[in-house]
């Protein structure tokens, strides 16, 4: 029995190895050495890469930076989604269509998505620029993308938009699991709509957002697409993330060796944040049994 | 049920539009701004409606002209799909005797879990290697050597929605069938297999939209036409001299067309497999 399973996982296996477990030995090695992208490969440097990387200014701002986008725009997005759910599960006219039309921005490819959000916030001709000055909450035109106080703040509004909703698919699934005789139940004894939604309707939540806030922070550490179409990084380096930063050291100054030590940096610290969220939901998973 | 009061519907009704209101409007603005004249869209104030409509983009995008705008547009269409179809029938390959395998034999499970801890490696960790060996292969500029790399995010994935909808068909019918006199490879083919098809092709859509998707390997790995996916297209366009804003909107509306269209048709299912894998998870 064994032996035929593993003659079945032996393809996926071979396949994962080659393209995902050799890479990632070889990033190790890379990451010792002083290679570069094009040409020698490099000479033995031990740790000097780890050290040079950690003690780096342009490490700490970047891992800053990430945090930033990732606590903001995850917490954003998941209190977004819940009361969205709850919306979504009231009665009102159109309730199947606004639920419907919730997948729209999940299923907009990402580079899409960060394209039409570039293009509203074009300093020039943005829809948003117009829209708040044709209502009189902005005096001239701003460059959103192009101010460091702002940039950060109108990617996470563009990252926002589109994955809120997901949370709120999640969160409406798992709402709808509640028995509609607890809450009545819970009416009968006097809960008012927060107690209610606190000792009754969250434990339903936890499980299903506890995956959905795992999974969400995980890619918002690794955030890259979004950021690379709408901003590069930019303005003064205000929206380099830990992936933008990996990106330039590798490949746009070539230095292969110095940018695999700081994508292991970064793999580290994203495989930390996982354990500790595996732990967390161990515990919320116990406290519902 | 509770009663409700009228104040309470008038609120949810106007919490409900302002929801549709927050959904809607920037994808309706991306389908006026590809529809809108140049013009317009420069224009102070901007115009929210065109004077004229005009669908004149969508035809120089898909046009096949040579050397122009639509002929890189539509090499790029081509090659995401190419690149999508190809990575997504290989991710099913490799994920269902894989899934089934787990499914049925748990004791092998643990070098399953290890395939989905892939899943939090950043692509940057992987991309130094990825380039020396596609590089190496002559694989680099290449839809095989892209559809190749695209396995590192759709195999775990596949394999892992798999197992669900393995877990979920009884072993005892396998069972019964073998009792019947049915091999393995005759049960798989008339049992298991029939009954997990609704999962493979969630899984199958779920692949092709992860693929479609894709940005940064192929940013990475392609430099032409003959390999360049739509993302990378889009990006350079947004990215590039184009002044005609109607036209990057065009490019983005035709790329959002076949994830969204799949979106619509299959929410149920992509639901039900976003939550059962992420519940089980």
């Amino acid at each position: 029995m064994t032996t035929r399973a593993w003659l079945l996982m032996l393809p996926l296996l071979a396949v994962m190895v080659a393209v995902i477990g050799w890479p990632l030995v070889d990033t190790v090695g890379l990451s010792f050495t002083d290679a570069k992208l094009v040409g020698t490969a490099g000479n033995f440097v031990g740790i000097d890469n780890y050290v040079k990387t950690i003690s780096g200014s342009n490490f700490q701002r970047s891992l800053i930076t990430t945090a930033e986008f990732a606590i903001i725009s995850v917490f954003a997005e998941m209190v977004l989604g819940v009361l969205a759910a709850l919306l979504l599960n009231q009665q009102f006219y159109g309730r199947t269509v606004l639920r419907g039309l919730m997948i729209l921005p999940w299923a907009l490819p990402t580079v899409v998505n960060a394209t039409l959000w570039r293009l509203i916030y074009n300093p020039e001709y943005g829809a948003l620029n117009a829209a708040l000055t044709q209502i009189g909450l902005l005096d001239a035109y701003r460059s959103w993308l192009g101010e460091p106080g702002t940039a950060l703040a109108s990617l996470i509004v563009a990252d926002c938009w589109k994955n809120f909703p997901l949370v709120a698919l999640i969160a409406l699934a798992a709402l709808q699991a509640v028995p509609r005789d607890i809450t009545a139940a819970s009416l009968v004894d006097g809960a008012g709509p927060f107690a209610r939604f606190r000792f009754v309707i969250l434990p339903y939540l936890a499980g299903p957002l506890m995956v959905a806030l795992v999974l969400r922070t995980i890619e918002a550490f690794k955030v890259f697409d979004i950021i690379w179409v709408m901003t590069r990084g930019g303005p003064a380096n205000s929206t380099r993330t830990l992936s933008i930063l990996v990106y330039q050291e590798a490949f746009s100054f070539q230095r292969a060796g110095s940018g695999a030590s700081l994508a292991l940096i970064v793999t580290l610290l994203v495989a930390v944040l996982a354990a500790a969220y595996a732990a967390l939901v161990r515990k919320t998973a116990g406290s519902n049994a | 049920m509770e009663r409700k009061s009228v104040l309470f519907s008038l609120f949810v009704h106007a919490c409900a539009l302002l929801l549709a209101a927050v959904i809607l409007a920037p994808l309706v603005w991306l389908f006026v701004m590809s529809i809108s004249p140049a013009a317009d869209l420069t224009a102070k104030p901007l115009r929210w409606w065109p004077q004229a409509v005009d669908f004149s983009r969508y035809g120089i995008l898909l046009s096949s002209i040579e050397n122009s705008a639509g002929a890189a547009f539509v090499a790029s269409l081509i090659n995401s799909i190419v690149v999508a179809g190809m990575a997504t029938i290989a991710a099913l390959a490799l994920a269902i005797p894989a899934a089934w395998a787990v499914s049925r034999t748990p004791a092998v499970g643990w070098s399953l879990y290890m395939v989905i801890a892939t899943y939090m490696l950043p692509p940057v960790a992987l991309a130094v290697p990825l380039y020396f060996g596609l590089s190496h292969l002559g694989l680099l500029n290449n839809v095989f050597g892209l559809a190749l790399v695209y396995l590192t995010i759709l195999a775990p994935f596949t394999t892992w929605l798999m197992k669900s909808g393995f877990d979920a068909i009884p072993r005892e019918i396998e069972a019964a069938a073998m009792m019947d006199g049915a091999g393995l490879l005759a049960t798989l083919r008339i049992i298991t297999l029939p009954l997990a098809a609704p999962v493979m092709a969630t899984s199958a859509l779920f692949a092709f939209l992860l693929a479609w998707d894709e940005f940064f390997y192929a940013l990475l790995f392609t430099s032409d036409l003959r390999a360049k996916t739509l993302t990378v297209a889009i990006a350079d366009l947004a990215g590039g001299r184009v002044s005609d804003y109607g036209l990057i909107a065009t490019a983005g509306v035709l790329a959002a067309l076949p994830p969204v269209a799949i979106g619509l048709v299959m929410q149920r299912a992509l639901i039900s497999g976003l939550t059962s894998g992420g519940v089980k998870g």
